[in-house]
């Protein structure tokens, strides 16, 4: 049920809405390999990286595989692969 | 009390702005517009108006700064012509997409090139298909009355869209005419106060506006529009009917205006000032015993389809007036709505008084007795130089 002028009245619908269909490539974290040096984290344009207890993780139902994160990344923890794969 | 002010059409459009009482008005000064923002301004500045008067460097702007104005759920007005219109073109959807109840006064002037300031109504037709609720009135009285009644339409909770009255630039625009002004107190009874159910600005209940609308629901958004058009059409009459009841003056039946139609094969089908040529045409001749019939489109968009199939019924030659031109298949924009309407009858088109060229009433009966003898179909260019 789309409203009038497609307004949201309710905050927090991208918790229904999920974005992460539209992944061409998705990054992969090698937690062995990771620093924690947080860039993969600050750079996501999607607030895709969680970190928790220490641990950061992406979270695959909204990164859009922008491969920001890999790019970033100093010590390659983050590699790509094609979605389907 | 009324009074009655001989004012031009620009500012009856103000005067009308200022008794629906608008609390925003951003605009960009265009010819032949500019003398309605000019009066709103001075509204503003000598305290008749209370509103925020936002001058901005572009009608893009202007129309940004009404959409997000509108989005807060202030009363909003604006006028453009031409150009201007042209350069909101992109904002115009989101206007209506957004279900803003905008209204905008257009003073309808030829697109260059080459550069023309003159009337004709190619600007607000190339803005047919982006939502907006279009009239087109005949003269200075009826802009006001329109704005009045567009915001009552605008705003209706069926309706919800942005309302745009078109007059023709300088034969309207900039010709003085006696115009009854409603007083202060009726014309706030009959407009009312707009209160936004849906887009506001209020921080106990955040809303998020002008979302992203994925596939799966963006198609849903556009036939929204469209009901709502559909909607309109009922909504323009009852107030229309309201308004008429209220202040004692008509306009067909809010949607088309059927001149001498009774006894008339031939009908004249047309939009905005040239009307008024066209029944000075239809008087003279009826007093030699000719009868021939105008039918006036006031609201082109929602396209009054069934009014129109229903008032020409028994018309024989159907010639459709055009201040337009849709450029590669020779006809005007009238005409295409009207020919998928009205199929079964003889329907001729007239492209007239692009770029300010006069349409005289030889003209007019040139057409007429064209008509009678035109096939099914044809276009016909009038007063164009071999």
């Amino acid at each position: 049920m789309v409203t009038i002028g497609a307004i949201i009245y309710e905050p927090g619908s991208s918790i229904r809405n999920k974005t992460g269909s539209w992944r061409v490539f998705r990054p992969i974290l090698d937690a062995d390999k990771c620093i924690k040096c947080e860039n993969c984290y600050i750079f996501c344009p999607e607030g895709a990286i969680q970190e928790v207890d220490g641990k950061f993780t992406i979270n695959y139902d909204y990164c859009k595989g922008c491969l920001i994160c890999v790019n970033e990344c100093p010590v390659n923890a983050i590699t790509k692969v094609r979605e389907g794969k | 009390m009324c009074k009655v002010k001989v004012i031009t059409g620009t500012s009856a459009a103000a005067e009308a702005a200022k008794l629906a009482d608008v609390d925003v008005i951003a605009a960009y000064p265009i010819t032949p517009q500019t003398t309605c923002v000019e009066k709103l301004a001075e509204f503003v500045a000598n305290g008749e108006l209370d509103a925020e008067f936002i001058k901005v460097e572009s009608e893009h702007s202007a129309m940004s700064a009404c959409i997000g104005a509108s989005a807060t759920g202030a009363r909003t007005f604006t006028a453009t012509a031409s150009q201007g219109l042209a350069l909101m073109h992109e904002m115009l959807f989101i206007a209506a997409g957004m279900r803003l109840p905008i209204v905008m006064m257009n003073a309808n002037r030829a697109l260059s090139a080459p550069i023309n300031i003159w009337n004709d109504q190619q600007d607000s037709i190339s803005q047919r298909d982006t939502g907006w609720i279009q009239f087109y009135v005949e003269d200075n009285q009826e802009t006001l009355d329109t704005i009045l009644q567009a915001y009552r339409i605008g705003e209706h909770e069926d309706v919800l869209l942005p309302v745009m009255v078109n007059l023709d630039g300088f034969i309207l625009t900039h010709t003085v005419e006696p115009v009854t002004i409603p007083s202060e107190e009726n014309a706030k009874a009959f407009v009312g106060v707009y209160e936004p159910k849906h887009a506001y600005l209020d921080p106990d209940r955040p809303i998020t506006q002008g979302c992203v609308g994925v596939p799966e629901c963006y198609m849903e958004t556009r036939y929204a529009v469209e009901k709502a058009m559909e909607n309109a059409k009922k909504v323009i009459k009852e107030i229309h009917d309201e308004f008429a009841e209220k202040f004692k003056r008509s306009y067909g039946n809010g949607l088309i205006e059927e001149y001498n139609m009774e006894n008339a094969d031939t009908v004249i089908v047309a939009m905005g000032s040239v009307c008024g040529t066209i029944k000075e045409v239809i008087d003279r001749l009826k007093e030699k015993g000719k009868e021939v019939g105008l039918l006036r489109v006031r609201c082109y968009r929602p396209f009054p389809a069934e009014d129109i199939a229903k008032a020409l019924k028994d018309a024989e030659n159907i010639a459709v007036l055009d201040k337009n031109i849709s450029l590669g298949i020779n006809k005007g924009a009238l005409y295409l709505d009207l020919a998928s309407t009205v199929r079964d009858k003889k329907v001729v088109n007239y492209i007239v008084g692009l770029g300010g060229r006069d349409i005289r009433i030889e003209d007019i009966e040139k057409i007429i007795s064209h008509v009678e003898v035109a096939k099914d179909g044809e276009t016909a260019w009038i007063g164009l130089k071999e």
